[in-house]
């Protein structure tokens, strides 16, 4: 057993015993901090299979950036978890049909020798670049799969934006470049008054007030 | 220095043998985590030099000569102090989430090249390593404030994290055009992509230096500093994030915070600014001169030079408004990094590209 194999099973029963605690876990908050769990240890396998592409891609983009969005909506919900509980008996039989029907699909894909990669993929040179080689494919042999999905996220993105934005009429928005670009001409009028003097005696304090 | 590290490594090789490795990488990241660690304290102490001197007072000066004892008194002074815990917090969260601040601000800085092949990883995808770790610091804020049971904390990681999210697109796009330019992802070839003899001109602060600056001010939002604060926002959430922490777990947020302004003053040196190498190299004689000088030298010289740019914003800009913080990240760095994508994608395609 050298060090390698040590690491695949810490990872993947760290990547385990995280997802079964996502759906475990009473506190949301907890199982939004395990799925993350699960990510990174799914990602450190990754690595062992010198995907460090996919791997660091995983970390950046769920772990980074869609886990803390997930965090940001489910710190603001106000989660009733006894309510949630109560129906829990009532879902079983759909949920365990639900996960039964995945597992068998898991196993004649997994368990077919075709599409078995298994852990023996083939260990490539030190200057070996797995991001290059990713680059090369997409922007390449499958450049047409690839804008067809980035297209489609795109359209998700403007759809999504398109339904919830609403322009308000009475919020109060700032015109930066205009603010920028004021004149002193636009807020600052000079009139030139020539100075009066008056005859009653107290003509000094009328000029300080004028100053 | 690159022969002294090999002499050193040798020895010990045959010394322990296979032990030696983990050895000699323990050897390697302390090497790197020590100073950083020492940089932090007295960056502190800069700090409030820099600012005083700005607001024409001394600054700190009563502990040691010219206060330089001042971060070791702020350092037993937040160790001794009593660690409260609030009554309603979620105590392990509550505990982790410092350590979760610290971790990824530490992590990052495995893939810098502090000299020639002085990297302790030289990893192929270093860039998007560092995009991974500086975005993990995150989950450190947001779990103080959401453990924390308090409204000013919990408000505080709210900002905190759709600042870091929103500036993140920026930075990451910023590197987009980094990584065209030097045609790879790894940090030693980012900066020998920049050797010329044209000295600092061949770097790529000329050819991307609108990112150059959108980069180094996302930096700055990235790590929560004036004028882009509002996670600390003093005036009107308390302390932001860390409002219930005290002792060291206050101090270790704030380890977080300096050692994160370290990192990406080294990140814009090594992006924009050529990392260890000669200013002057190719410049006749003055160049033959300063190729003497050491890499490692260069380099920080060039990060001092962005740790006290730090220093100067924050001393000389109020603090943004929430919306105008997001407007500048979305409507003005978003396209702006979108659009020089496009340019600099084109620019190399042409024979005007001389970097």
């Amino acid at each position: 057993m050298n060090f390698e194999t040590i690491l695949f099973y810490f990872f993947a029963a760290s990547t385990v015993f995280s997802a079964l605690r996502v759906i475990t876990a009473r506190n949301p908050l907890h199982s939004v901090m395990f799925l993350v769990l699960a990510f990174v240890s799914s990602a450190g396998i990754w690595l062992l299979l010198e995907a460090e592409f996919l791997a660091i891609a995983l970390v950046l983009v769920y772990v980074g950036a869609v886990m803390v969005l997930f965090l940001f909506v489910v710190m603001m919900l106000d989660i009733n978890i006894e309510k949630l509980r109560k129906d829990f008996l009532q879902w079983l039989p759909a949920g365990a049909l639900l996960a039964t029907l995945i597992v068998v699909q898991m196993t004649f894909v997994l368990g077919d020798k075709s599409v078995s990669t298994g852990l023996t993929a083939a260990k490539h040179a030190a200057d070996y670049s797995n991001t290059k080689e990713i680059g090369r494919l997409i922007y390449t042999d499958y450049v047409y799969p690839f804008e067809l999905a980035a297209v489609l996220l795109l359209v998700a993105m403007v759809a999504a934006i398109a339904l919830t934005f609403r322009r308000r009429r009475d919020s109060k928005r700032q015109d930066v470049s205009w603010q920028v670009n004021v004149k002193r001409n636009d807020r600052v009028r000079i009139i030139s008054m020539p100075a009066t003097k008056k005859n009653n005696g107290n003509g000094a304090d009328e000029a300080h007030a004028a100053d | 220095m690159m022969e002294l590290l090999q002499t050193v490594h040798q020895m010990g090789e045959g010394l322990l043998g296979a032990a030696w490795l983990p050895v000699w990488t323990v050897v390697k990241i302390m090497a790197i985590i020590l100073p950083i660690m020492g940089g932090v304290a007295y960056y502190t102490l800069a700090e409030r030099k820099v600012l005083g001197f700005m607001q024409v007072r001394p600054g700190p000066n009563r502990v040691g000569y010219w206060g330089l004892l001042q971060p070791v008194a702020d350092g037993i002074k937040l160790l001794l102090k009593e660690f409260i815990i609030p009554s309603g917090a979620n105590k392990f969260l509550f505990l982790a989430a410092p350590v979760m601040a610290l971790a990824p601000a530490l992590a990052a800085w495995a893939v810098i090249p502090f000299f020639e092949g002085g990297a302790l990883a030289n990893v192929n995808a270093g860039l998007l390593y560092l995009l991974a770790m500086t975005s993990l610091g995150v989950y450190g804020i947001i779990i103080a404030g959401w453990a924390s049971n308090s409204k000013y904390a919990f408000l505080g990681a709210l900002r905190s994290a759709a600042q870091i999210v929103s500036y993140e697109l920026a930075m990451g796009f910023a590197l987009v055009c980094v990584l065209l330019a030097a045609q790879s992802m790894n940090m030693g070839e980012i900066v020998q992509g920049q050797q010329s003899n044209y000295g600092l001109f061949g770097w790529y602060w000329v050819p991307l230096f609108p990112m150059f600056i959108v980069y180094f001010l996302a930096g700055v939002a990235e790590t929560n500093r004036a004028p882009f604060d509002l996670a600390e926002d003093e005036s009107a959430i308390v302390a932001g994030f860390h409002t219930e922490y005290s002792g060291m777990g206050f101090a270790l947020f704030f380890l977080a915070e300096y050692a994160n302004m370290i990192l990406i003053a080294a990140l814009t040196v090594v992006f924009f600014l050529g990392g260890y190498l000669n200013p002057f190299h190719g410049w006749g004689a003055l160049g033959e001169l300063t190729d003497q000088v050491p890499g490692l030298f260069w380099m920080l010289a060039k990060m001092s030079i962005f740790l006290f740019l730090f220093l100067w914003l924050r001393a000389t800009f109020p603090r943004y408004r929430y919306d105008q913080l997001m407007r500048l990240g979305w409507k003005v760095f978003i396209p702006l990094t979108l659009i020089w994508v496009v340019v600099v994608a084109a620019w190399m395609q042409t024979s005007l590209w001389v970097w």
